[in-house]
């Protein structure tokens, strides 16, 4: 039997603002355990959590860029479970008035568009983190994570594979970032996602028993879950089991799923209303004003580059994946002409640099003006298309501009003829054989003289200019 | 309330009830239930349900980061400490 995977997704999303969700705490990773706490986001009895203004304004943002309506009347529960990363066995989030309902976001699959609804998205604070020393018999906690403020995006159970769930996320991960509400950093925790699969016989309406799965801290564990799940409910349908509604735990590690203690799952969360924050009233000119600071989007940005740079849907689509590679590339084709010539430049030598040094673009040291200087040298032939690749990485080691990396290393372009026939005049008289081998008719001995030459000048002799000459001295 | 709901309801707050105890707290809880289904009584109908007692709304502040608390004032409370954190029982995942 044919079996359909149907998945829906829960994804935690930290904000970045510059301080926690009710508290004048800062919220900077990495900080020294328990330095960026305050009684608020503690759990001391008798404080007051007070509403960060801008974490909500966040908030709506996410859920405009992803097509939700946003709540006229919103606020805040109490969800209550014991957990010592939550220190005050609550934890402040929403229930049954989120700020955003019924959103979507049409995603590609094998150039098919799929629309996957979003269910809600709901603001609420982040926990503490344990931190467990296996040899200890004891488990530590810093909460400077305890108030952070996090949407929850829940999706609908639209999804149908692993892939269409790691591309969903790919996109949602974007937007996040093009709208500056998060840095989406899933190393750094700041991008959380859980899982619900089920599955059910090819054609069936009724969704099957599912699943969920916690711990998910990369897209690829995401995927492999999924697959894995969804093959480990097939066999239990096809031996004639049933599927138990459960939370498993993923451990990417070994690559399995681990159903978690029954009693660990025991949840009854009894929301109640937090007494201490005021609900919201959202007013149409504040959502029209936040919608006006959304930035164009990835989906559209990519189809502009085809339209108006006529770039093909591959280069664009890579180039949009990240708005400061798409800030990026557009301060660059505003200087110069040519769009595939730059985006070529970008996806290959740069994004290759950034990836093996592992850094953020924002941080690349080459500037655009400097991208578009190395693009003119070539243009002007002052150097050669392969010494370019060599200034590149210069510039990108130093920040030099490229015409100084050029002088101070020598590199120009020989486009001298003279100066060229006299050095080709030296690889023929130094290669006998080679020459002989030409005029017997093997033509690859042309290449080997090619090279010669290249490496006589350090590969900066003018290649069409060593073509030329090399025939007419060896026709001679 | 039977003697099951309370012990549901002990178990889901971590409290532990002596038998008397839970005998006592089904009784009194059920009072508070038959007070509150008074409320059932009342028409409501055109009233708008009460979600925040105090009539205020929309209270903000901005995001600006003010400095925390003292990390050993905050660390005074906790029974035991380590290398700045709270230390606590193994938690077992």
């Amino acid at each position: 039997m044919r079996y359909e995977v149907v998945i829906g997704l829960e994804i935690h999303a930290e904000l970045s603002t510059r301080s926690k969700a009710f508290c004048s705490c800062s919220t900077t990773f990495g900080a020294e355990p328990n330095t960026q706490c305050c009684p608020v986001c503690i759990g001391m009895p008798g404080v007051l959590p007070v509403m960060n203004k801008k974490a909500l304004e966040y908030t709506i943002k996410a859920g405009l860029a992803l097509n939700c309506n946003i709540a006229k009347y919103t606020k805040w529960d109490r969800k209550n479970y014991f957990y010592p990363d939550l220190p005050r066995a609550c934890q402040i989030s929403q229930y049954d008035m989120p700020v955003c309902q019924n959103g979507y976001l049409d995603i590609v699959v094998d150039d098919q568009v799929r629309r996957i609804g979003i269910n809600r998205i709901h603001l609420e604070e982040d926990a503490g983190k344990l931190l467990h020393d296996p040899y200890m018999d004891h488990t530590l906690v810093d909460l400077n994570r305890s108030g952070v403020p996090l949407i929850e995006i829940v999706t609908e159970p639209d999804l149908r594979s692993a892939e269409e769930a790691r591309i969903f996320l790919e996109n949602l991960k974007t937007i996040l970032q093009y709208i500056d509400v998060s840095d989406c950093k899933m190393q750094e925790g700041s991008l959380r996602c859980d899982v619900n699969v089920s599955v059910r016989p090819e054609g069936q309406e009724e969704f099957g028993e599912r699943t969920e799965m916690k711990n998910l801290n990369s897209f690829r564990a995401v995927y492999r879950a999924i697959e894995y799940e969804a093959s480990r409910q097939i066999s239990i349908l096809e031996e004639g089991g049933k599927v138990l509604r459960e939370t498993r735990r993923w451990d990417d590690g070994v690559g399995r799923s681990f159903a978690m203690r029954t009693k660990e799952q025991a949840q009854d969360y009894r929301y109640f209303p937090e007494s201490d924050l005021p609900p919201v009233e959202i007013e149409d000119e504040w959502i029209e004003k936040i919608r006006r600071e959304i930035p164009e989007l990835p989906a559209q940005r990519q189809k502009r580059y085809v339209e108006e740079y006529g770039l093909p849907e591959y280069d664009a689509g890579i180039l949009t994946a990240s708005i400061d590679l798409a800030n990026y590339f557009e301060k660059c084709v505003e200087m110069y002409q040519n769009p595939k010539t730059v985006s070529n430049w970008l996806m290959g030598d740069f994004l290759r640099l950034v990836n093996e040094r592992n850094i953020e673009i924002a941080d690349v040291p080459v500037s655009p003006e400097n991208l578009v200087n190395l693009l003119r040298l070539i243009d002007g032939k002052v150097i050669s298309g392969p010494i370019a690749k060599t200034v590149f990485e210069e510039m990108f080691n130093t920040g030099k501009d490229p015409e100084t990396i050029v002088e101070q290393k020598g590199l120009k372009q020989i486009s001298d003829r003279d100066e060229l026939v006299e050095i080709i005049k030296k690889v023929i008289e130094d290669n006998p054989k080679s020459v002989e081998d030409y005029r017997k008719g093997k033509k690859k001995a042309m290449g080997f003289l090619v090279g010669q030459t290249m490496k006589a000048t350090k590969g900066r002799a003018n290649p069409q200019l060593v073509n030329e000459i090399l025939m007419e001295q060896l026709n001679k | 309330m039977t003697l099951n709901d309370i012990e549901y309801l002990a178990e889901t707050a971590k409290f532990e009830l002596t038998p008397e105890e839970k005998q006592y707290f089904a009784r009194s809880i059920d009072e508070v239930l038959k007070f509150a289904d008074k409320l059932a009584e009342l028409n409501t109908e055109g009233v708008e349900p009460t979600i925040y007692l105090l009539g205020i709304k929309n209270v903000f502040r901005e995001d600006t980061v003010q400095s925390s608390m003292d990390r050993d004032l905050l660390l005074k409370n906790a029974s035991d400490v380590e290398a700045g954190c709270y230390r606590v029982p193994k938690v077992v995942e």
